[in-house]
């Protein structure tokens, strides 16, 4: 395991330092000591590495991730696993706004709270959120899931594509053009893989589905001005 | 983009330490606001005197006198102690508008930063070290205190276009944001009476909360009307004489971070701002959530924590 103090190396030798693992790299686990709130820790990886990071997280933490597995045993600033491509993280804490956003793949799992706009506009990522998330969440969301264990803030997928949504506890009100839906066999099946990587005990056949409406898909002259 | 701290201490013990810790914190937001900074710090009250903290462009020739001069004008004794381009002067209880008004007859060009019993504001262009090592702030003790690192984006960058903004006795208010019906408002505010300096939209912020006050709202519910009647992104933390305040609009994109402990509540733009905190590591940590004010008061008791409203 390598051992990297962030306060004595730096954030862009640290990053460099994970850029240069190749896909067959024996170093695969790395632990980062003192991230003290930083920017950008561990982002744009593209190696199945494994990187704790014992601490909290400012803007960025993990974004772009590909391949690897981004642990982070504290709470995450803005814009966590942004634009993830495939790949996993976990937070142990909190996650504040846009977790996950424009996330085309992965799995990224919020053990605490989200912030608001969590999954805006994701685009195939899976989003576990073992707390509640703020408004906006999953706002123009195309693809994946996002799951959310407690409740969720105003507006909830709005102007959603083709994303679902599976909430287990109240939701403040829904977006433009979202509605629950029926919850059938293949929904819970989804949803029980996604909660046990999760690492979450929840029961799937307690939460709601939430998906698009798909009446803004097409223009109606009913909507105009 | 700018940067916010804020620190209001529960245990006695660490206000001497006010001003180092505060300082720190604002070092640490530099990135976020390089283009000036400021502080208001409360603590060290005089029975029956106020302060008011001045700023001059020559204070070599301004400040000199400036005691005696206005102390024979309010017949009673003032004192005056520079500090770089700001002096604070103690003068009787209740009479901080009558030296406001002589400061402007006498000399209209010395610009008033506070005005209150407690509150005193140090700001001024430039990197948030260089104006921390101007005006001494790490050796301030105080009971509470905020501060700010500026990125300009609607008015100035100027002394005045500074944060914290004074505008009612010990009051004030720092920003994170932009407002967009800030010249309609301050039109409003100035046929209302109030003082409003500045072309600058945290100015009108801060009188816009003063003038609610003084027609009868307490501060929370001041914050609280704020969300209907301003337009535009803020995250603010507001200073009283007995504590502080905070209030995010309601789409809530400006940054806040929040740290409780026995010792403090603490505010950071970002959690960096609140890493080298005694205790942090165990502090409870959150985010203030959007459209919701929070007020923390020495008044209440020792170790209040509330939403306001």
């Amino acid at each position: 395991m390598q051992t990297i103090d962030l306060q004595d190396t730096g954030l862009r030798s640290l990053n460099q330092m994970l850029h240069d693992q190749a896909e067959t790299t024996n170093q695969t686990v790395w632990e980062i000591d003192n991230p003290k709130g930083a920017h950008a820790i561990a982002c744009g990886l593209d190696a199945p590495i494994e990187v704790v990071v014992k601490g909290s997280t400012g803007y960025y933490c993990a974004g772009m991730n590909k391949e690897a597995t981004v642990r982070i045993k504290g709470s995450a600033g803005p814009g966590v696993a942004e634009n993830m491509m495939s790949g996993s993280v976990i937070i142990d804490g909190d996650a504040s706004q846009y977790a996950g956003a424009t996330g085309h793949g992965g799995l990224l799992v919020i053990k605490g709270n989200a912030s608001s706009r969590c999954g805006i506009s994701m685009k195939g990522i899976d989003i576990v959120v073992h707390g509640n998330i703020g408004h906006m969440s999953a706002f123009m969301a195309q693809s994946g899931n996002l799951v959310v264990c407690g409740d969720a803030g105003e507006a909830l997928g709005d102007s959603l594509y083709e994303a679902r949504l599976f909430v287990r506890g109240s939701v403040k009100s829904l977006g433009a053009d979202c509605v629950e839906k029926e919850m059938r066999p293949e929904h819970l099946e989804i949803l029980r893989d996604l909660l046990e990587r999760g690492e979450c005990n929840a029961k799937a056949e307690e939460f709601r589905r939430y998906g698009s409406a798909r009446k803004l898909y097409n223009f109606n002259i009913d909507n105009a001005y | 983009m700018c940067g916010i701290v804020g620190l209001f201490l529960k245990d006695k013990a660490l206000e001497p330490q006010l001003g180092a810790l505060l300082t720190n914190m604002l070092i640490t937001m530099t990135d976020r606001g390089p283009d000036s900074a400021g502080i208001a710090i409360y603590g060290n009250p005089e029975t029956g005197r106020s302060k008011l903290v001045i700023q001059s462009e020559n204070p070599q020739i301004d400040f000199p006198g400036l005691d005696a001069l206005i102390g024979d004008r309010l017949g009673a004794p003032v004192t005056i102690a520079p500090k770089d381009t700001h002096a604070v002067l103690t003068v009787p209880a209740g009479t901080t508008q009558a030296v406001r008004a002589a400061l402007a007859e006498h000399n209209p060009s010395l610009r008033v930063m506070s005005r209150g019993d407690s509150i005193e504001i140090y700001k001024e262009v430039g990197l948030p070290k260089d104006v921390a090592a101007r005006f001494d702030l790490p050796h301030l003790s105080g009971t509470h205190g905020i501060g700010h690192t500026r990125m300009a984006t609607e008015s100035a960058v100027t002394t005045l276009g500074a944060h914290p903004f004074n505008t009612g006795d010990d009051q004030c208010l720092v920003h994170n944001g932009s407002l967009s019906n800030h010249n309609s408002l301050r039109r409003k505010l100035r046929r209302e009476g109030m003082h409003i300096e500045t072309e600058n939209d945290t100015e009108v912020g801060a009188a816009y909360l003063t003038w609610r006050m003084q027609n009868g709202a307490t501060l929370g519910e001041a914050l609280q009307s704020s969300l209907s009647d301003l337009d535009g992104f803020f995250t603010f933390v507001v200073g009283t004489k007995d504590g502080f305040g905070v209030v995010r609009d309601p789409i809530a994109c400006k940054p806040a971070v929040m740290a409780e402990t026995e010792q403090y509540v603490a505010f950071g733009s970002e959690y960096r701002a609140l890493v080298d905190l005694p205790g942090i590591d165990t502090a409870r940590v959150w985010e203030p959530e959007p459209a919701t004010v929070y007020f923390w008061s020495h008044a209440d008791g020792p170790s209040e924590t509330s939403k306001a409203a």
